[in-house]
């Protein structure tokens, strides 16, 4: 796939997906940086209260100790809980039958290079290197890893068809990627934001090698 | 030889090829590919640099030309 394709084939600015959700800004790096700050801040502003109250209660009244645990476990499960849902979008889909599996697969590498290749065969997963940042995709989400390494944003988004095979369902996201980055960022939903560490603790195991690649290009 | 692939429940299926030479076959391959952008689905070519590109008509001389579904937000 070598051959340019002229403008006058008809080709579109953006992603055509962008008009479902015509209300939104377009993602470009500074709408980034603030939804990241925004994100903290709001972790923050869950999490604090139930901190402040867990010493308040300790401190004036011991006897309520067992209440001070139970709203710190709270305030330290809350940031978890969101954590879990950023790794939640790289989660793996039910397989089709093998047939399809492999046909996708197929395609699907002849779109990869040979280093992006065998990280999908070890972690099932596929890094897309782009102006806001590295990317990873899964079948059902992908993680956008900025530059700097500080920050992850993790996006549910998914080819509209439910009976596609794996590789399909990461070759969707890939193209559509490939097309326009910032629509594509436009078009998903943002399910977390925060330090790669909070994403790693919460991905499989197996899909760790994924986020490491990432953050080390 | 050029390809016009759609990615469905198979894995992919390749609809038409077409080479230079063979202008029959590149017409049979923009009816088939006009036919699967009113059913709702995207052409995608790929670009030397490694991006892609929507498109609404077949490249004549696209080595690779892929029909994918819309993506939303889950």
């Amino acid at each position: 796939m070598s051959t340019a394709v002229p403008a006058a084939y008809g080709a579109l600015e953006g992603l055509p997906e962008r008009e479902t959700v015509h209300w939104r800004r377009r993602v470009d790096a500074r709408s980034l940086r603030r939804r990241g700050r925004w994100w903290t801040a709001t972790t923050v502003a869950h999490t604090v209260p139930f901190i402040c109250a867990a010493i308040a209660l300790g401190v004036l009244e011991p006897v309520t100790i067992p209440v001070s645990l139970a709203l710190l476990a709270h305030a330290w499960a809350i940031p978890e809980l969101y954590a879990a849902r950023g790794a939640n979008v790289l989660r793996p889909r039910r397989a089709a039958g093998a047939g399809p599996e492999r046909r996708a697969l197929l395609l699907l590498g002849d779109l990869i290079d040979d280093r992006a290749r065998t990280l999908h065969a070890a972690t099932g997963l596929v890094l897309e290197r782009g102006e806001l940042g590295t990317w990873i995709l899964g079948e059902a989400g992908a993680v956008l890893v900025r530059p700097d390494g500080r920050r992850v944003f993790c996006y549910c988004v998914k080819a509209s068809a439910s009976d596609l095979p794996a590789g399909d369902r990461i070759a969707h996201l890939l193209l559509a990627l490939r097309v326009n980055e910032r629509d594509f960022a436009t078009v998903a939903n943002l399910a977390f934001s925060g330090a790669p560490w909070r994403l790693r603790r919460r991905l499989r195991p197996g899909q760790r090698g994924a986020l490491r690649a990432a953050l080390a290009r | 030889m050029s390809r016009l692939i759609r990615l469905d429940e198979t894995g992919h299926t390749t609809l038409a090829e077409w080479s230079m030479e063979d202008r029959a076959a590149f017409e049979d391959a923009v009816v088939a590919f006009r036919a699967e952008l009113d059913r709702g689905y995207f052409g995608i070519a790929s670009l030397p640099d490694g991006r892609a590109e929507q498109i609404r008509e077949l490249p004549f001389d696209a080595p690779t030309v892929i029909l994918r579904r819309p993506i939303a937000g889950g």
